[in-house]
């Protein structure tokens, strides 16, 4: 018997290697190498003729990072205008699609709702199409006598040349700033005047775009999570005698947090690559509004051939969005405030049922991350 | 969020509503739930109708002419209809060649993401062999590094192989799919492993029990892997534009976005490109359609990235 399980194992070791081989060889060869030999790429001065490897390539230490950083040139600042640009973008896209995505789940989780199917549809077919296609069609909405406009004109308001206008939308068409915003007070070769000036018009379209075409996905998890809800922890805040406010942030959204967290994690990601609109729409026009750090570590590598700039900036860009991972992650993390939220249930109605079992409901979903 | 008010009257009674104030509240709670009722229909129908109006535009404006789009770009019916767009698309351009070429990938990546992801996620459920656990850190670890940071890396690699600007590297590359092998993996957890035995005690080997027994049961999850891989790929253009340069392996994606920025200065040409853009989506439309009600239903299905 003992030989014949050794046997066995054995035959699974091979087969276990053999069938996990495919997709190791693939995610070594185009994942694990790639960013290897970014990373040298990275250190280096190749310019993109014959192989990185080599013997004619040097090591150039953090030069390409400090042409990014701190040297001063144009490529700082065009750095530091990418990461203005996709700056903006993030803290407008992540926390708008967040809250549209929750209230299109709550809205479609009704229990007694008709067209409930066609409304998901609706909402989530935007999802399901190419970001070529979108930013196409975006072109169009948004162009000087598009659709948008003949909207807004119905208002008696001439609206902008969208993809065109490269006015910060916080600078309320101010052209000058003061001096002490101005000059030689710069970030990343960017003055504080523009970094505070809020996205362009131009980026100010794409985030509606990426509010539109994301929403559907983040809506379906807070659906499957809204679903996974015990509806005895909801009934029983309302016989405690909360109201529709008091459940939706006491005892619906504490029990969402898993997915928030998801969502938030996933939007941020996403965020910080935007790339395909930019190639598909502005290139990174109007005065480099547009331009990302995704898009800028293309061109610099592609168009321009400074290979390690690009490879930099990608490696920048990677530990940007490690970062802001992580300080959302500190601060959604779990102080215990479950716990003294749930006093309030606990606190009014000691000896409920039905507070137990929603204490228990809500302190088990927090438990599992 | 106006909850639904019936069962919370109806339970509330009994346990700790006051008797006295219990039919002044319930009509009360009927009456504002009337209300919110229709309000939120009218939300959802407006944001339904911002949702779905762009395409409708794009599919409209696709047979409008050039200045009847410019003149009338929220009207869906055309002043005079026009089919020019699509006979120029289809009989005088490279669109069938990008066609083409988009679901040939598709289909490849598609049908190998479906066999490796299963035959690796089968193998880190459900073999028991030495490095099973190295393999399964690796893999998270590949997962968190996000695709656009690899723009660069792919293409030194593509090239230094010598499969740029091929068929094998647009497509050998997307198989590399962590996140597929997850899915399933999870799946395989999911369903009793006592058929497997059963089978492995009657001699039958790993690939054939695999192959003929855990295959088939898998169908729920394999359908999961289809519809992301099948987006995913139709969808893709980062990849294309690293990995190719000649006409003749352009894709949709690839096409349509040079179309898009490069012949601005010809006149706007949006009916054109608006063309392209709706028949580029009809294919993952149909998917979708096919695969709705598992996609709206089950979660594991939604997310895009």
């Amino acid at each position: 018997m003992r030989r014949r399980r050794g046997g066995i194992a054995r035959g699974q070791t091979a087969s276990g290697w053999l069938f996990t081989a495919p997709i190791l060889v693939i995610l070594g060869l185009f994942l694990l190498i790639p960013v290897l030999m970014a990373a040298w790429v990275s250190v280096s001065d190749w310019t993109g003729r014959g192989s990185p490897l080599s013997p004619g390539v040097n090591f150039v230490g953090a030069q390409n990072y400090g042409q990014v950083l701190w040297a001063g040139g144009l490529a700082e600042t065009d750095f530091g205008t990418a990461l203005k640009n996709n700056f903006w973008y993030v803290i407008l896209v992540v926390p708008i699609q967040t809250i549209v995505a929750l209230s299109l789940a709550m809205m479609v989780n009704r229990r007694l709702l008709r067209g409930r199917g066609f409304f998901r549809t609706a909402y989530y077919f935007p999802s399901v199409t190419s970001s070529v296609a979108i930013t196409v069609l975006w072109l169009f909405l948004f162009s000087t006598t598009g659709a948008v406009n003949a909207v807004i004109s119905w208002f008696g308001v001439k609206g902008p040349n969208w993809f065109n206008t490269p006015d910060g939308i916080f600078h309320f068409g101010a052209t000058a700033g003061p001096a002490a915003l101005t000059g030689s007070h710069t970030l990343l070769g960017v003055t504080w005047w523009d970094w505070l000036g809020g996205p362009s018009v131009a980026m100010t379209a794409f985030v509606i775009l990426a509010v539109f075409t994301t929403s559907g996905t983040f809506m379906l998890l807070f659906l499957a999570a809204l679903q996974n809800l015990s509806a005895d922890v909801e009934e029983a805040a309302m016989v405690d005698g909360a109201n529709s406010r008091q459940r939706f942030f006491r005892v619906t959204l504490p029990q969402l947090k898993p997915t928030l967290f998801t969502v938030i994690t996933l939007g941020l990601i996403g965020c910080w690559q935007v790339f395909d609109q930019i190639y598909t729409g502005t290139k990174g026009a109007p005065s480099k509004t547009t331009l990302t750090p995704a898009y800028l570590s293309y061109t610099a590598a592609f168009d321009n051939q400074q290979w390690g700039q690009g490879a930099a900036i990608a490696f920048i860009l990677f530990v940007i969005i490690i970062v802001f991972t992580l300080i959302q992650r500190f601060v959604l993390a779990d102080k215990k405030v479950s716990r003294r939220r749930m006093s309030w249930i606990t606190g009014a109605q000691k000896n409920d049922i039905a507070t137990g079992i929603a204490t228990s409901a809500i302190v088990g979903k927090d438990a599992t991350p | 969020m106006t909850a639904t008010a019936v069962p919370a009257v109806g339970l509330g009674d009994p346990v700790d509503g006051p008797p006295t104030t219990a039919p002044r509240r319930h009509v009360r709670w009927t009456r504002a739930s009337l209300v919110a009722q229709v309000l939120i229909y009218v939300l959802l129908i407006a944001v339904a109708v911002l949702y779905i109006f762009p395409f409708l535009i794009d599919v409209a404006t696709s047979f409008k002419t050039e200045p009847d789009a410019a003149a009338n770009p929220l009207s869906l019916i055309p002043q005079t209809w026009t089919a020019a767009a699509y006979q120029r698309l289809f009989f005088n351009s490279d669109f069938p060649i990008w066609f083409k070429n988009s679901a040939l990938v598709t289909v490849l990546v598609t049908l190998g993401r479906v066999f490796f992801d299963s035959l690796a996620g089968y193998a880190l459920a459900r073999l028991q062999f030495r490095g099973r656990n190295a393999i399964f850190l690796g893999l998270i670890g590949v997962m968190a590094v996000p695709g656009v940071v690899l723009l660069i890396p792919k293409f030194l690699v593509i090239n230094q192989l010598g499969i740029y600007d091929s068929y094998a590297g647009m497509i050998i590359p997307l198989l590399a799919d962590a996140a597929g092998v997850f899915i399933m993996k999870n799946f395989f957890e999911s369903i009793p492993g006592s058929i497997e035995e059963q089978a492995r005690i009657d001699g039958a080997g790993s690939f054939r029990i695999f192959w003929s027994i855990v295959l088939p049961m898998a169908r729920p999850a394999l359908i999961t892997i289809i519809i992301l891989s099948f987006q995913g790929s139709w969808n893709e253009l980062a990849h294309f534009i690293v990995s190719t340069q000649d006409p003749s392996l352009t894709t949709l994606t690839k096409g349509v976005a040079q179309l898009a920025s490069g012949q601005l200065s010809q006149g706007t040409q949006y009916p054109l490109k608006l063309a392209a853009g709706a028949i580029m989506t009809i294919p993952v439309a149909i998917v979708f359609f096919i695969f709705q009600r598992r996609i709206l239903n089950a979660s594991q299905g939604a997310v895009k990235e």
